[in-house]
């Protein structure tokens, strides 16, 4: 037992090496334009970028000849990692839950996600109420626990949902007659999701003066009662001193516009604008406002606000002068987010590097993280993807995928191991048959 | 000024003789049933493909498209879509797929095809010229009656073959019959929640509401035999018809199964695991019926079964998950190669009208895993055309086959490359759709 630890750590070893030189490759560094050459990686940081790099004396060397290094994938829209349901819908407003509580380490997502180039991702609440519960931005640090795979630092948010989804709820199967089995809750329009989050903002305003006044006093030398802390108004005062970003799932122009609306009536600026199907009906207003805007490439009809969607949203909108994002919003499409750069390019003929930032720096920036991740530069995290071939083809694959300078995923690895996982999977089931007594009425039929 | 006018009605009669009549030039063409020629020409005339060579002058007439560094391939086939039957997937009044009842041979998909549904532009800008057409929600176990908690379905109807541009759905048809869809009972999701649980680890962890594996398999071999009881059924009335016996009533189902039973239409059934795969195919041998098995997710030992028997396979979205927790990553990714590899005939479907524009990029996915390139391009063209019964009309650039051709700037796997020129039955295809439109309005906004 002891001895297979011992083998299982000879064989991690390299992976906690300090030094680490990616070379002979094609790096896309997405900001210092694309060049051959290597990366230098000290302390789990990029050291140093170029054709010609400085070997630091003992490094462990990954010869990437003819194969190309992108800035690790983020992912500004995702649920994995969650345990259970991502929406508490029982209520028109969930700030007081937070994602951060139910990360689940062990959802094979994460390994799934990396072994598709994410190393970063925004994990947000659902969108069953105009304004949902606290989101988390995590790395895929597969292998640790949850507060090991926290990305640290990373200012939190909070998710805002408009449109059918928060209505939903307003409108429960059977209609909201006397038949009805499930009780509607508010609200049931886009009126209502308007008044919802204006309520909610109008209470938090309330509360944030409360505590100011009694900073004030404090701040006079005087002893007065703190205000009652309140867990649903405290991350919404968090977002009125913009202490707390406001990720908001939108898909119609109207919606859209509205909320800005309401964030320029209270005097807080929304982060992103998520999904944002009809961003481009109002790239202008979206622009004017210094709002980021997180879409998909091409998914359409899947219901009616999703009818005018077009694949020419991210590109019409960046060049509008918006921070644009392609997210996944789900398992499977997380896995290949570099394709769907891919698609900004023949939608909207975007440049290489266009279409590359938004899955890297363009998200970090809107997740406030750029000065960490998102770009290949020295002095930023060591997040990198190596594909096989350029990742702006559908031809390409992922080789390995490094975290803090510490391989996180290697196909070659995962591929040579599926035989001893097999075999310890057919052990652990044989086991498990043996300690079975024999059921009782015959035998089951044959496997 | 009288004659004046016969002049133009004669102008006008000639351009639409022409209509579908053209000569592409100078492009290289890729036949996909015989090797690339470079800078050829093809001459299409009446809708049909008349001529391919390296030098042919365009007859009186025929408009000339310069194919100059562009290349040239047959339109692309989707294999699984419910295109035309369904507009707006979570909008029910939309959708006309998965009608009620148990055996629902007679429904045909065809008839409810409605030609201006917004996603035939979408993908025949994108080269998919003809696409297949499901009257269920052509998934693996989907359980049929639209997930409205019917009861299971095991006979959704009659799927068609249909091309992506026409006036009406008669004019879409290239077979208004190419499969029936059949719904094989399945044993239910193994792995993760709700999946059988082995008898007694079901009473250890005393799950409730969990099934046992007993339980589930003698619900699955009930169902399997009803499914035979309708197939004998059927049987029964076609031997019944034969001998013309006095007092026959006419039955609509039965009447819509006589060609399964003659072997002639083709049952297309979906089935996920290798043993899903084995039992239907014993289904198939005993009712000796021609299957096509739609949306394997392993193939596993059944692989060699089905390169045995001939049986050809449509394969669902390269782009998924594993189907367990504990499976290889790539698993949905490596599956086409390994069916490849097993000699197995294949091509692919989206299952997802959404998606079927994306039908390229799932197999070049295919390829990057293994897949040779050219398999992939068979298994979105003459493959299909091949298993649907639309050999000898799509699928490849032949002499006297119809003139469905996309006309692009590389490699129609690869995300980048760009569609110039769709032609379908020789008729050049507008590139606009509600999307392009809504692009050219709001580009230019001030």
């Amino acid at each position: 037992m002891r001895k297979s630890w011992i083998v299982a750590l000879a064989a991690l070893a390299p992976l906690y090496a300090q030094n680490i030189v990616i070379q002979s490759a094609t790096i896309m560094t997405v900001t210092k334009g694309t060049l051959q050459g290597s990366i230098v990686i000290k302390d789990g940081k990029i050291a140093e970028v170029g054709e010609k790099v400085m070997m630091p004396q003992s490094a462990t060397v990954i010869d990437a000849g003819g194969q190309y290094v992108i800035p690790g994938i983020i992912d500004c829209h995702s649920h994995i990692a969650v345990d259970g349901s991502v929406n508490e819908g029982s209520v028109s407003v969930s700030s007081m839950v937070n994602i951060k509580d139910v990360i689940n380490p062990e959802d094979i997502a994460i390994y799934r996600a990396l072994a598709g180039g994410v190393t970063t991702a925004n994990i947000l609440h659902g969108s069953a109420n105009p304004i949902g519960g606290q989101t988390i931005v995590l790395k895929m640090r597969w292998g640790q626990d949850a507060q090991g795979m926290i990305f640290e630092g990373a200012l939190p948010g909070i998710k805002f949902a408009l449109g059918e989804n928060p209505k939903r709820p307003g409108n429960p199967p059977g209609g909201r007659g006397a038949t009805q089995t499930v009780p509607a809750r508010y609200p049931a329009t886009r009126m209502g999701v308007e008044d919802t989050i204006r309520e909610a903002l109008n209470q938090a305003k309330a509360y944030k003066a409360e505590w100011d006044e009694y900073a004030a006093k404090v701040a006079h030398g005087e002893h007065p009662l703190p205000p009652r802390k309140d867990l649903k108004l405290e991350p919404l005062k968090e977002v009125l001193e913009g202490k707390r970003y406001v990720h908001a799932h939108c898909y119609r122009e109207d919606e859209i516009l509205m909320l800005l609306r309401v964030a320029d009536d209270y005097g807080f600026k929304i982060r992103t604008l998520q999904h944002v199907l009809e961003g481009y009906k109002v790239a202008q207003e979206i622009a004017a406002s210094g709002t980021g805007a997180s879409t998909f490439s091409d998914w359409w009809a899947f219901k009616i606000e999703a009818y005018d969607a077009i694949p020419y949203n991210a590109a019409l909108m960046q060049k509008k002068g918006i921070v644009v994002s392609l997210n996944s919003d789900d398992d499977e499409l997380m896995r290949h987010l570099n394709t769907e750069a891919a698609k900004a390019m023949k939608y909207g003929g975007l440049s290489e590097t266009d279409a590359l930032a938004m899955v890297t720096i363009n998200p970090a920036k809107q997740l406030g993280i750029d000065s960490r991740v998102g770009s290949i530069e020295a002095g930023k995290d060591a997040d990198l993807v190596i594909y096989d071939k350029n990742p702006l083809s559908d031809y390409a694959k992922v080789q390995k995928v490094l975290i803090d300078g510490r391989v996180y995923f290697d196909r070659d690895n995962d591929v040579n191991g599926r035989p001893a996982k097999a075999l310890e999977k057919q052990k652990l089931l044989d086991k498990e048959k043996q300690s079975q007594p024999k059921p009782a009425g015959g035998r089951g039929p044959a496997q | 000024m009288k004659l004046f006018g016969i002049l133009i009605g004669c102008a006008m009669a000639a351009g639409a003789a022409s209509n579908n009549s053209v000569l592409i030039r100078g492009a290289d063409v890729y036949p996909v049933t015989s090797e690339p020629v470079k800078a050829a020409s093809i001459l299409v005339l009446d809708g049909k493909i008349a001529e391919i060579g390296l030098k042919i002058v365009a007859p009186k007439g025929v408009r000339v498209v310069d194919g100059k560094g562009l290349r040239v391939y047959p339109g692309m086939i989707d294999s699984g879509t419910e295109l035309g039957l369904s507009e707006i997937e979570m909008m029910r009044e939309t959708v006309d797929t998965g009608e009620l009842g148990e055996f629902m041979p007679q429904l045909r998909a065809l008839a409810s095809v409605n030609p201006d549904s917004e996603h035939f532009a979408v993908v025949r800008i994108a080269g998919i010229t003809s696409v297949m057409t499901f009257p269920a929600g052509a998934g693996a176990g989907a359980g049929g009656g639209g997930g409205r908690g019917a009861a299971r379905q095991y006979i959704s109807g009659q799927a068609a073959l249909i091309r992506t541009f026409g006036r009406t759905w008669e004019d879409m048809a290239v077979s208004a019959l190419a499969a029936m869809y059949v719904q094989f009972p399945s044993l239910g999701a193994t792995g993760g929640r709700g999946g059988p649980v082995p008898g007694n680890i079901a009473e250890l962890v005393g799950e409730t509401g969990a099934r046992t594996f007993t339980e589930m398999m003698r619900t699955y071999q009930q169902d399997v035999a009803k499914l035979a009881d309708f197939f004998d059924e059927a049987r029964r009335y076609q031997r019944a018809k034969a001998a013309n016996l006095p007092g026959l009533v006419r039955d609509l189902k039965y009447e819509a199964m006589l060609p399964v039973l003659d072997g002639k239409l083709p049952v297309a059934i979906a089935a996920a695991t290798p043993r899903l795969i084995h039992d239907t195919i014993q289904f198939a041998e005993k009712q000796n019926v021609k299957i096509v098995i739609m949306q394997p997710r392993q193939l596993g030992s059944a692989a060699a079964e089905l390169k045995a028997k001939n049986i050809p396979v449509i394969l669902g979205r390269v782009l998924a998950l594993p189907r367990g927790q504990d499976d290889p990553y790539d698993q949905a990714f490596t599956l086409p190669a390994e069916t490849y590899k097993a000699g197995v005939k294949f091509a692919f479907g989206t299952f997802d009208n959404e998606f079927v524009r994306n039908l390229p990029y799932q197999a070049a996915t295919a390829v990057a895993f293994g897949l040779p390139e050219d398999e992939a391009l068979k298994a979105i063209t003459i493959n299909p055309a091949q298993i649907w019964g639309a050999g000898d009309q799509l699928g490849s650039i032949e002499k006297d086959k119809s003139a469905d051709l996309m006309v692009a700037t590389g490699d129609p796997l690869e995300i980048q490359t760009q569609v110039k020129h769709v032609f379908i039955r020789g008729q050049e295809i507008e590139l606009s759709s509600k999307q392009t439109r809504l692009y050219d309005k709001y580009v230019n906004r001030q």
